[in-house]
C-alpha cells in the first residue's frame, strides 16, 4: 500500500530529477519515488538499523546527524531536497530550512500539524495531544519543536523562503478547507526567495 | 574458535609475468611474480569475482588455512568464506600480495635477474597505481574482465579507489573501508619515524642486509610498535592495558614493567621474525605517495571518470584515518554523482576495527554483497 504523502511529494518531483531525503528511515519514500518518477537518490539517516535497511533496499545512503548540517552536499547539487515527519525532531530548525534551501533547488518539508483539531481539543481538556501524526507520549518522544501551519509559514518568511505548494491531509485524505484546524499533516513544496 | 578443516584449506598459486612492468617511479621490472589465493569458483560468465585489497603488512592470505596444522586463519577469514560477510558460495574471491611484499610476490627480497642477487635497496618505488596495474594483469590472467567488488581496508581501500579511476569498467562495486584520500602530514609524520628507525638501525645496510646475513630487526620492530599505537584508540588501549603492571609494583627499571609494553614489544618482535624491512619501507612510501588529485583540479575531479556503485565504511575511533576522511571520498562521489553509501561504525578498536567482527560492520557488508547481482 502506498502512503497518500508519498504520493504527493511523487507529484511535486519531475521524473529523473535528483532527490535528497533527509531522515529517510528505511528508504522506503526514496524507494517509491525511483519507481514513480525514476529519480536518481541519496538518503540520509543516523540510525545504524535504518542505515542497515537502506542497503538492503539498495538505497544510497549517507549516516550522517542532520543537527551537524550537510556539509558533504554542495550548493545546489539536488533539485529536491525532502524532510518529510522529521522537522518536529530536529532540534536546529531555522539552520535545516536554510541548508535545505542551500543544497537542493526546491525543499519539501511535511510534519504534523500542532493545529490540528484534535490536538487543540486534548490541550483544551488540559493533556498532551497525542493524535494519528503525533503518536508519542510527551514522556517518550522524539519531537522537540512541534508547530502549527501558521507558525511554519512565518518561519518561512522571517527565513525569505517563498512557499510555492501547501497540501493538507488527515488520516490519509486531502483537506481543502480550514487547513491549520482540520489537517493532521501539512506538506509545503518550498524554495529560496531570490 | 574457527580452524583448519579440508573444507577451509586454500593453496597460494603464482602467476610469472615476463613482460616488463613500467612502474610510476619511472623504474621498471623485468620480469615479476604475484602470488595469489582464491576462494569460491568463477562462475561461467566470470561475473563473480571479488578482489580484496591487502593494507601495510597484509599479504594475499585473506582466508582459511594454508596448512592442517596452521593455528591461525587469513587476515580476513572472519569476512570471507562460506555463509560469511563476503560469501564464497556466491563470490569468487581472489587475494593477491602486492608488489613490492615479502610474501611471495616480487619484492625487495627476491632475486634481481640481472645480478643473481636480491634486489634490496636496487628494488623500485611501487606506488597503488602500479599495484592496479599488477593485479589487473592477474585479472586478465584469471579470465576476469571486470570485478563484481573491489574491497579494501585502510591502505587496500586506497587500492581500491584507485582502481575505480585507473580502470573504471572492470569494477562493478567499490568498496573502500577505514581508508583516505591522502594521508596528512601527521600520517606521513607517524610513517618517517617508522622509516627512519629501520634507515638507521646498523643492520640496515643501506637496504643491502641480505648479503649481510642479517636484518634490521630492531628498527623494524620499533616501526612496528610505534605503527601499532596508530592502530587502537587511547580507550582500546586503556581499558585492554590501563597502567596493568607486570609483576604488581615498580621495579624502577627499563625491562617490560607495564602490560601494554609488553604488549608492544611482543607485536614489534613477533612483526621484526616474519616482515621484510625494505618492503615495509615500500609498503610506506605507497601510502605516502597516494593521492588520486595530485594532477587533478580536486579529489570530486580525479574521481571523473570513477563508475563502480562505492559502499564506504569509517570507524568512529579510528584516529589514523578518521572518519572526516571517508567523508571527503563521500563528497567527492556525490559532487560526481556516483551511486554511494557511507556508514560510521561505532566502534572503539580504532584503525584495527575494519579487521574486526563487529556484528553492525559484518551485517552491511553482507547486506551490501548480498544485492550485487551477477
Amino acid at each position: 500500500m502506498t502512503r497518500q504523502d508519498f504520493e504527493i511529494i511523487a507529484q511535486w518531483i519531475a521524473p529523473q530529477s535528483r532527490v535528497l531525503d533527509l531522515g529517510c528511515g528505511n528508504g522506503d519514500l526514496l524507494r517509491h519515488l525511483q519507481q514513480a518518477q525514476q529519480i536518481h537518490g541519496y538518503g540520509v539517516e543516523i540510525a545504524d538499523d535504518r542505515v542497515l535497511a537502506c542497503v538492503k533496499q539498495g538505497i544510497n545512503v549517507i549516516q550522517r546527524d542532520l543537527e551537524a548540517g550537510l556539509a558533504e552536499f554542495t550548493n545546489h547539487s539536488f533539485d529536491y531536497v525532502v524532510l518529510s515527519q522529521t522537522l518536529q525532531a530536529v532540534h536546529q530548525t531555522e539552520a535545516i530550512l536554510q541548508e535545505i534551501l542551500r543544497v537542493g533547488k526546491t525543499g519539501i518539508v511535511a510534519f504534523p500539524n500542532f493545529g490540528y483539531w484534535k490536538n487543540r481539543w486534548q490541550i483544551l481538556r488540559g493533556r498532551m495531544p497525542v493524535s494519528e501524526d503525533l503518536p508519542y507520549q510527551w514522556y517518550d518522544t522524539p519531537n522537540v519543536h512541534l508547530c502549527t501551519m501558521h507558525d511554519f509559514e512565518q518561519l518561512c518568511v522571517r527565513l525569505n523562503i517563498r512557499i510555492r505548494e501547501c497540501a493538507v491531509m488527515t488520516r490519509g485524505k486531502r483537506i481543502h478547507w480550514l487547513r491549520n484546524f482540520s489537517g493532521s499533516l501539512a506538506m509545503y513544496r518550498i524554495e529560496r526567495l531570490t | 574458535m574457527s580452524h583448519a578443516t579440508p573444507d577451509n584449506l586454500v593453496c597460494p598459486q603464482t602467476a610469472h609475468f615476463s613482460a616488463p612492468l613500467e612502474l610510476q617511479s619511472g623504474g621498471t621490472l623485468p620480469d615479476w611474480d604475484l602470488v595469489y589465493e582464491t576462494h569460491g569458483t568463477l562462475n561461467a560468465d566470470a561475473s563473480n569475482a571479488i578482489l580484496v585489497c591487502h593494507a601495510l603488512s597484509g599479504n594475499h592470505h585473506i582466508a582459511g588455512y594454508h596448512h592442517p596444522q596452521d593455528k591461525k586463519p587469513g587476515w580476513w577469514d572472519n569476512m570471507i568464506g562460506v555463509g560469511k560477510p563476503i560469501d564464497t558460495r556466491k563470490f569468487f574471491v581472489v587475494g593477491v600480495n602486492n608488489l613490492g611484499g615479502c610474501h611471495g610476490s616480487t619484492g625487495p627480497s627476491s632475486i634481481n635477474p640481472a645480478t643473481g642477487k636480491a634486489w634490496g635497496a636496487q628494488f623500485p618505488m611501487v606506488t597503488v597505481i602500479d599495484w592496479t596495474h599488477a593485479q589487473a594483469q592477474l585479472a586478465d590472467r584469471l579470465g576476469i574482465r571486470q570485478f563484481a567488488a573491489i574491497i579494501g581496508g585502510s591502505l587496500g581501500g586506497m587500492q581500491a579507489l584507485q582502481w575505480s579511476i585507473t580502470y573504471p569498467d572492470r569494477l562493478r562495486h567499490c568498496l573502500v573501508i577505514a581508508a583516505a584520500p591522502y594521508l596528512t602530514a601527521q600520517n606521513i609524520a607517524f610513517n618517517d619515524v617508522a622509516r627512519q628507525a629501520i634507515l638507521t638501525d646498523p643492520d640496515f645496510h643501506d637496504g643491502n642486509y641480505y648479503a649481510f646475513g642479517s636484518t634490521p630487526r630492531r628498527g623494524l620492530r620499533l616501526a612496528r610498535m610505534l605503527g601499532h599505537i596508530t592502530y587502537l584508540s587511547d580507550d582500546a588501549m586503556g581499558s585492554k592495558f590501563g597502567r596493568v603492571l607486570r609483576h604488581g609494583s615498580f621495579a624502577y627499571h627499563h625491562e617490560v614493567e607495564f602490560e601494554i609494553e609488553s604488549y608492544l614489544r611482543y607485536q614489534g618482535d613477533k612483526f621484526a621474525e616474519t616482515f621484510d624491512a625494505n618492503t615495509y619501507l615500500l609498503m610506506t612510501k605507497a601510502l605516502d605517495y597516494f593521492d588520486p588529485a595530485q594532477h587533478a583540479e580536486s579529489l570530486a575531479a580525479a574521481l571523473g571518470p570513477a563508475r563502480a556503485s562505492f559502499l564506504v565504511i569509517s570507524f568512529t575511533t579510528d584516529w589514523r584515518f578518521a572518519p572526516e576522511r571517508s567523508r571527503e571520498i563521500v563528497r567527492a562521489l556525490l559532487d560526481n554523482g556516483r551511486d554511494v553509501s557511507y556508514a560510521e561504525i561505532e566502534s572503539t578498536h580504532g584503525h584495527d576495527a575494519f579487521l574486526m567482527p563487529h556484528a553492525h560492520y559484518h551485517a552491511l557488508i553482507r547486506a551490501y554483497m548480498d544485492r550485487i547481482n551477477l
